[in-house]
């Protein structure tokens, strides 16, 4: 019934949140400032594992401007412990944070103690004058370095392990031509959020109610956590989703914070706010990566693959946070890939280290798995003297081969099968951009002193988790529309996206709609944002309430203008009748609430796919890698908005470089997390890699959702590692240099290069 | 990452700075540019009681040039240095070298007197003026004293400074039209502290030899140094490809960096051999072939 002209699902409308943000009237954690406001600081360990012999706060308690110095004893005999939101396997459930250090510190930055002060400055002074005495424990930097286990009850520092797999991979293996195994790794790093995290808790003792602003993410499950951890019930808490400085999986997750500075708000029944430092980010944050793999893949001699064994062992750091094994299980999961493989086995190996715990980032998994295994194709194709790109054409799932399950590659998930798509055609389509056929003759060439190479990597990535997601639409008694959803936004672009998908629907325009999210306030439940799942499940959610106030609009019209339902078109925010009579959503809204909820539920997910290709090259003298060219090609199923899934696309892969070429967590062998500062932690700057191109496909649409969506967040990091290092080993080939490990760094390269020479001339 | 607390009094003399840091003893600390200060105060790694802010001292903001050489006042910013259209001919070393000075933001509050003062070993000012056999002027309360850039800076992150002297400025010696020169400098990121870098220049006599050669290199000591041995190399040589590879040889073998967490040593010291043939290739105007 709308007017199909103007329809703003599809179209590049641009973001209406921006204007906000680049006039600087964001509203974000830090910007809030209440009445009696007091700020917390947290003392952190400084050592990585120790026994607390006994702590005293009477210095920095006997300082101006202290209002409280809360430690371990404060909080009582049970110290809260933070649960396993996604995987919960019982395994995992000894491992958990409690959410204040109390006789152990498991790594450098665990909370011991909050300061609350007049101001943050005075609050930092205080910490300095906390003294602990520690007994010193051995710290347990690697896999199976130690004997010491870091848990008393723990016979070893393994928290996890279980096989999985399907087909007969032994007679796969055992019948193959050729047979290749490797070990590869990706580097401990994190996702770096411009804003780091913060938070204001105000507690209202005479109504006995906490509000807690700056919550994102997963706000209605971190609300029933935080209830449980301080005995209140749901209903006595709201957490607060104000504007929020990118996520990326690592914000939003429940972190010890989430329960010391309400629980310090609580206590001194004064506001608190706590802004997270950027060195603090660095050891509190959820890190991420840290995979190893040693992988196998085995093949016919014409390159069709027949199986492939993975042993994945994952650095979980020193406890089990919400995510659980997530990043384990997925980098398993997605060893197969977008490829026919008909036996596959994995194994998974989750070990604590005495480093910050791990949790999910961007593509968790997948970014190590895509890595891992393309690269391992391209060496097979390599031995078996066959084109990397006719190798991946050749093994491709093909679109009469979907769905294509990929059942039990994870043990605590149900079936799930690679849903629509043409993987060739997207895959064609890469090289087609990247111009392979033109350009592969460069590969390993050396020109004006640099050698270039191109890589290709492809992917399936996973999103649109469900249980559900709920929304609630109202349409206001000015004839504006205000859409709440328990989806969370963190910079996405969600409130636009959504209000596109609104304004379809009822044909009210987007500035006249405004989007509320995340906050516990608006709806009974909500579910958030993680996975790619935002457009999946809020989007469907809000089309649903949509075409139901639009139903109910019309029932309101047709009462008023007396005309059947059949003979009314709504057009522009008003209804119109065939005989040319009309009213307006304004009027119809005066005359009563129109309002209405809306819900999607889905238990399969979605599956994107696509092919990244890079080109690059490399100074061999240096290790200086530059990239010339890069695209990215993803199948998202539909853009309800292409210019921000572009800008998701671009945004993306920066993010995934700097995987590649520089974020690296680097611990020492005590310990200690040695560039806790972004003068040595390097992350790219919008100036690094300048060349960068996505295109972003709609040839089949999700059957999962009526918008036909699939996840579009993740899809532009996630095969970031696998072409860039293929073309950076195809760039070193003539070298007889391969590519295992991230990062990529100059030094690390010119290594590589140097131990290939010197190989080289100790067998001539 | 807060302060420590601290003082702050902005004289308006430089004899009022003086005075201060005098009263203060070695619990004051001058602060201009504060690019480097300030993140060690937030990290409070240093933790002064005072800070003396000489940002408001007259006639240090200057870049004046005469016969006697190029004048900086300390208060000059990076952003200056890259403004001063006049610099690219009278001293393009130093033009070329400010040009990886940090990122935007830091380059317009940075200061050559404060990074002269800090003494980073990776970082170009001090580098420049090592090789350039600057003349720095410091002011205490007995008076000027003038030093040459070696002379003042001491070892990684400490000079000659007393706690109650003011670096006020730097003269570079003129620069001869004809000179041969080049820059060259590694970071992971463009701004970041290089991993190694190179100055060098030399003159051509007559018979088309050179003499004078300053080779000065950062990032791969305690502190900015130059190489005697390297240009000894090239004293009184016609600079071709072989000229150039024996001092990249001797630059690499009169070195010995330190391992850290950006690189090994043995890729400092192999890198400062590629950025100097690579260097001295430039000021040379020929190509050599590369190896690879």
């Amino acid at each position: 019934m709308s007017d199909a002209a103007k329809l703003l699902v599809g179209s590049a409308v641009e973001r209406m949140e921006d204007a906000r943000f680049l006039s600087g009237s964001g509203n974000f954690a830090d910007d809030l400032a209440v009445e009696g406001m007091l700020h917390a600081a947290i003392l952190r360990s400084p050592i990585a594992h120790a026994r607390i012999v006994a702590i005293d706060v009477s210095a920095a308690l006997a300082m101006p401007g202290i209002r409280s110095v809360i430690t371990a004893r404060d909080i009582g005999d049970a110290i809260p412990i933070i649960p396993l939101r996604l995987a919960p396997l019982p395994e995992f459930e000894p491992f958990c944070q409690p959410v204040i250090a109390s006789d152990k510190v498991r790594y450098v930055g665990e909370p011991i103690a909050v300061v609350v002060a007049e101001s943050r400055a005075l609050a930092e002074d205080a910490l300095e004058t906390i003294g602990i005495e520690f007994e010193s424990l051995s710290a347990v930097t690697e896999r199976g370095a130690s004997e010491t286990p870091l848990f008393d009850f723990a016979e070893d520092n393994v928290a996890l392990r279980y096989d999985a797999g399907f087909g007969d991979p032994d007679a796969a293996f055992a019948s193959a031509d050729y047979v290749r195994t490797e070990r590869f790794s990706v580097q401990r790093h994190t996702a770096l959020p411009m804003e780091t995290r913060g938070l204001l808790a105000e507690w209202n003792s005479l109504a006995g109610r906490l509000v807690v602003t700056g919550a994102t993410k997963v706000t209605f499950y971190n609300r029933r956590a935080l209830a449980r951890m301080l005995d209140l019930g749901q209903d006595d808490i709201d957490l607060i989703e104000i504007d929020v400085g990118g996520g990326f999986g690592v914000r939003g997750e429940f972190y010890p914070e989430d329960f010391l500075i309400p629980f310090a708000a609580r206590k001194l029944a004064r506001p608190v706010k706590w802004i997270e430092d950027r060195r603090e980010h660095l050891m509190a944050i959820n890190h991420s990566r840290d995979v190893a793999c040693e992988l196998s893949l085995a093949c016919r001699s014409d390159g069709m693959i027949l199986g492939l064994r993975g042993r994945v062992f994952a650095d979980m750091g020193a406890y089990i946070r919400t995510n659980g094994g997530v990043v384990p299980a997925k980098a398993a999961q997605f060893l197969p890939g977008p490829y026919r493989i008909p036996n596959v086995s994995v194994s998974v190996e989750a070990f604590m280290t005495s480093k910050t715990p791990v949790g999910t980032y961007r593509g968790p998994g997948r970014f190590e798995a895509n890595f891992f295994r393309e690269r391992l194709i391209d060496m097979a194709a390599m031995d078996l003297g066959i084109d990397v790109a006719e190798f991946r054409r050749k093994n491709l799932i093909t679109e009469q081969e979907l769905p294509y399950p990929i059942d039990g590659l994870v043990p605590y998930e149900g079936p799930t099968s690679y849903d629509t798509g043409d993987y060739v055609e997207v895959f064609e389509r890469a090289l087609k951009e990247i111009g392979w056929h033109e350009k592969r003759h460069l590969q390993g060439k050396l020109i004006d002193g640099l050698r270039h190479g191109i890589g290709l990597g492809c992917f399936v990535e996973s999103g649109g988790a469900g249980p559900k997601e709920n929304a609630a639409l109202t349409l206001e008694k000015d004839g504006s529309l205000t859409v709440a959803v328990g989806s969370s936004v963190l910079g996405q672009g969600l409130e636009t996206v959504l209000g596109q998908i609104a304004s379809d629907t009822l044909s009210i325009p987007l500035d006249r709609i405004r989007v509320l999210h995340g906050s516990t306030t608006l709806l009974d439940e909500g579910f958030g944002t993680y996975h790619s799942r935002a457009v999946v499940m809020g989007g469907s959610a809000v089309l649903d309430a949509a075409t139901r106030l639009r139903e109910r609009i019309s029932e309101q019209a047709s009462n008023h203008l007396g005309r059947p339902n059949s003979e009314l078109r709504i057009v522009n925010a008003s209804v119109v009748a065939d005989n040319g009579a009309s009213v307006s959503f304004a009027t119809l809204a005066a005359g009563g609430e129109l309002q209405a909820d809306g819900t999607f539920s889905n238990d399969v997910r979605t599956y994107s796919y696509g092919t990244h290709a890079a080109h690059v090259t490399v100074d061999p003298r240096t290790g200086a890698v530059k990239v010339l060219d890069y695209v990215a090609v993803e199948d998202v199923g539909r853009a309800i908005n292409p210019a921000i899934v572009h800008g998701q696309a671009i945004g993306a892969i920066v993010q995934g470089l700097g995987g590649v070429f520089l974020d690296h967590l680097i611990y020492d062998d005590q310990g200690q997390l040695l560039n806790a500062s972004l003068a040595d932690y390097l992350v790219p700057t919008a100036s690094d890699f300048p060349v960068l191109r996505a295109v972003t496909l709609e040839l089949r649409p999700s059957p999962s959702n009526p918008l036909g969506a699939k996840g579009a967040g993740e899809g532009g990091i996630v095969a970031v590692a696998a072409a860039t290092a293929n073309a950076v080993a195809a760039a070193l080939a003539p070298l007889n240099v391969e590519i295992r490990h991230l990062p990529l760094t100059p030094p690390r390269l010119w290594r590589l290069i140097k131990d290939a020479r010197e190989r080289a001339t100790n067998a001539a | 990452m807060k302060l420590p607390p601290l003082d702050y009094i902005c004289p308006a003399t430089l004899t009022e700075a003086i005075a201060a840091l005098a009263v203060h003893g070695g619990n004051a600390k001058v602060i201009a540019g504060g690019q480097s200060l300030v993140p060690m105060l937030a990290f409070r790694l240093a933790a002064p009681s005072v800070l003396v802010d000489i940002g408001q001292l007259p006639d240090l903001k200057s870049i004046s040039i005469s016969a006697e050489g190029i004048d900086f006042g300390a208060l000059v910013t990076w952003r200056d240095i890259e403004c001063d259209t006049r610099l690219a001919q009278v001293h393009p070393l130093l033009a070329a070298a400010i040009a990886h000075v940090a990122h935007y933001q830091i380059r317009n509050r940075g200061t050559v007197g404060g990074s002269m003062a800090h003494a980073d070993p990776a970082a170009e000012m001090p580098g420049i003026a090592v090789t350039c056999d600057a003349m720095l002027t410091i002011v205490g309360p007995n008076g000027t004293r003038i030093l040459r850039a070696d002379e003042f800076i001491t070892g990684g992150l400490s000079t000659v400074l007393e706690a109650d002297e003011i670096l006020t400025s730097i003269r570079l010696p003129l620069w001869k039209k004809a000179r041969r020169w080049a820059f060259e400098e590694f970071a992971p990121r463009h701004g970041d502290f290089a991993l190694a870098g190179v100055a060098a220049f030399y003159d051509i006599d007559a018979q088309g030899l050179a003499y004078n050669a300053h080779i000065g290199v950062i990032g791969v000591a305690d502190r900015p140094m130059r190489l005697p041995g390297v240009e000894a190399v090239l004293d009184g040589r016609r600079i071709d490809a072989d000229v150039i590879l024996q001092a990249a040889a001797a630059a690499r073998d009169a070195v010995d960096p330190a391992d850290d967490i950006h690189a090994e040593a043995a890729y400092r010291r192999d890198l400062l051999g590629v950025l100097l043939e690579r260097a001295l290739a430039r000021a040379a105007d020929i190509t050599l072939p590369e190896a690879a």
